[in-house]
């Protein structure tokens, strides 16, 4: 018997009760979150469980979401269950003032650069990654580029019009 | 038995479109040094492509037959600086690239010239954003720029025409003079 999302979505619930929450479905893939101090518990539960396990992390990146205080930053894994083919999103929230995640690099050897490409753009913290520098911006840039208050253009630019580029 | 020509025989085809201008005599023509070197140099430029995106493409369509770089001299791309005069950047630059185009600049010697083709490596072009180099000549002197996105491998040619411009009239001098060597000090280059 295949696994269905309410299969999923019924194990989660039966081992961490109320914890997991948010439940969506987008196109045919479950998605839900927890507090950010579970995100490795969840993550191992999905791992171990036989009928679950989900060992393949897809993607893991980050979106800001300036409105929603104290929940700004949102950590997105993406996981992969290869025997099954069933995909499941799970989302970790943090605040800006406070961007401290633990790190799924012990569990999942790819989460490393991407966890280093999220702290670039966004500043979360990760903490207990062996290597959390920058990846793919300049290392002395002090700022996150992919967070909503930073300008997308570059600010050395002296001949561009402002009216033209609404600045 | 030889077939006749039947191509191009009409049109007025010189090797060399011009020589300089010098005193000739009987086995023997005078001009001046410069001019000599000059002709010299500016019809064997060795390029070195720095390709790094589209415009690299383009580079390459001109290196095909079709739009021949080879008949204006440059046979011979080499992808060593030691051992090239003319850096070609076509593409886009990163603002992490930035440093890696100023070590290859730094590693070719004297007389050595750089074109910029396409929008992107000459003013970052419609890439204006906080990882994109706006413009290689924040990192090294520029002599000439290939607008265009990309610019057709003609554009490209016309560059190349307008260093050979630039290489022919170039005194000998130049490179030692202190006006050039305030150019390299203003990039932070001894």
């Amino acid at each position: 018997m295949s696994l269905t999302n309410e299969k999923i979505k019924e194990k989660l619930v039966g081992k961490f009760g109320d914890q997991v929450g948010n439940f969506e479905e987008s196109f045919g893939m479950l998605s839900f979150s927890a507090p950010k101090d579970m995100n490795l518990k969840v993550l191992q539960f999905l791992y171990d469980e036989p009928d679950l396990s989900f060992r393949f992390l897809t993607d893991l990146c980050a979106v800001h979401y300036p409105d929603k205080h104290d929940a700004e930053l949102e950590v997105v894994y993406h996981l992969h269950n290869l025997k099954d083919n069933v995909r499941l999103r799970f989302r970790v929230s943090t605040p800006v003032s406070n961007p401290d995640v633990f790190t799924a690099t012990k569990l999942f050897e790819s989460a490393n650069w991407m966890e280093r490409e999220t702290y670039d753009f966004y500043g979360v913290n990760f903490l207990g990654h062996p290597n959390l520098v920058r990846i793919l911006n300049v290392d002395e840039m002090d700022y996150f580029p992919m967070r909503k208050e930073f300008p997308l253009e570059d600010q050395t630019r002296i001949d561009k019009d402002d009216d033209m580029f609404g600045r | 038995m030889p077939r006749p020509v039947r191509f191009n025989i009409n049109a007025d085809v010189k090797l060399v479109k011009e020589g300089p201008e010098g005193y000739m005599g009987e086995g023997f023509f005078a001009t001046g040094f410069d001019k000599v070197v000059g002709l010299a140099r500016k019809n064997s430029i060795w390029p070195l492509p720095f390709a790094t995106s589209c415009c690299g493409i383009e580079f390459m369509a001109t290196m095909g037959s079709h739009y021949d770089l080879a008949r204006f001299g440059s046979e011979r791309v080499g992808f060593s600086p030691r051992q090239c005069d003319l850096l070609m950047v076509m593409g886009t630059i990163a603002k992490k690239m930035g440093p890696v185009v100023k070590q290859v600049y730094l590693q070719m010697a004297e007389p050595r010239w750089v074109i910029a083709v396409g929008a992107c490596a000459s003013s970052g072009g419609i890439f204006d954003t906080y990882s994109v180099l706006q413009g290689i000549d924040q990192v090294v002197p520029v002599d000439v720029y290939v607008p265009g996105c990309p610019p057709r491998p003609e554009a490209i040619l016309d560059g190349v025409m307008k260093i050979q411009d630039l290489v022919g009239k170039e005194e000998l001098r130049r490179r030692t003079s202190e006006r050039y060597k305030g150019l390299l000090e203003s990039y932070g280059i001894q």
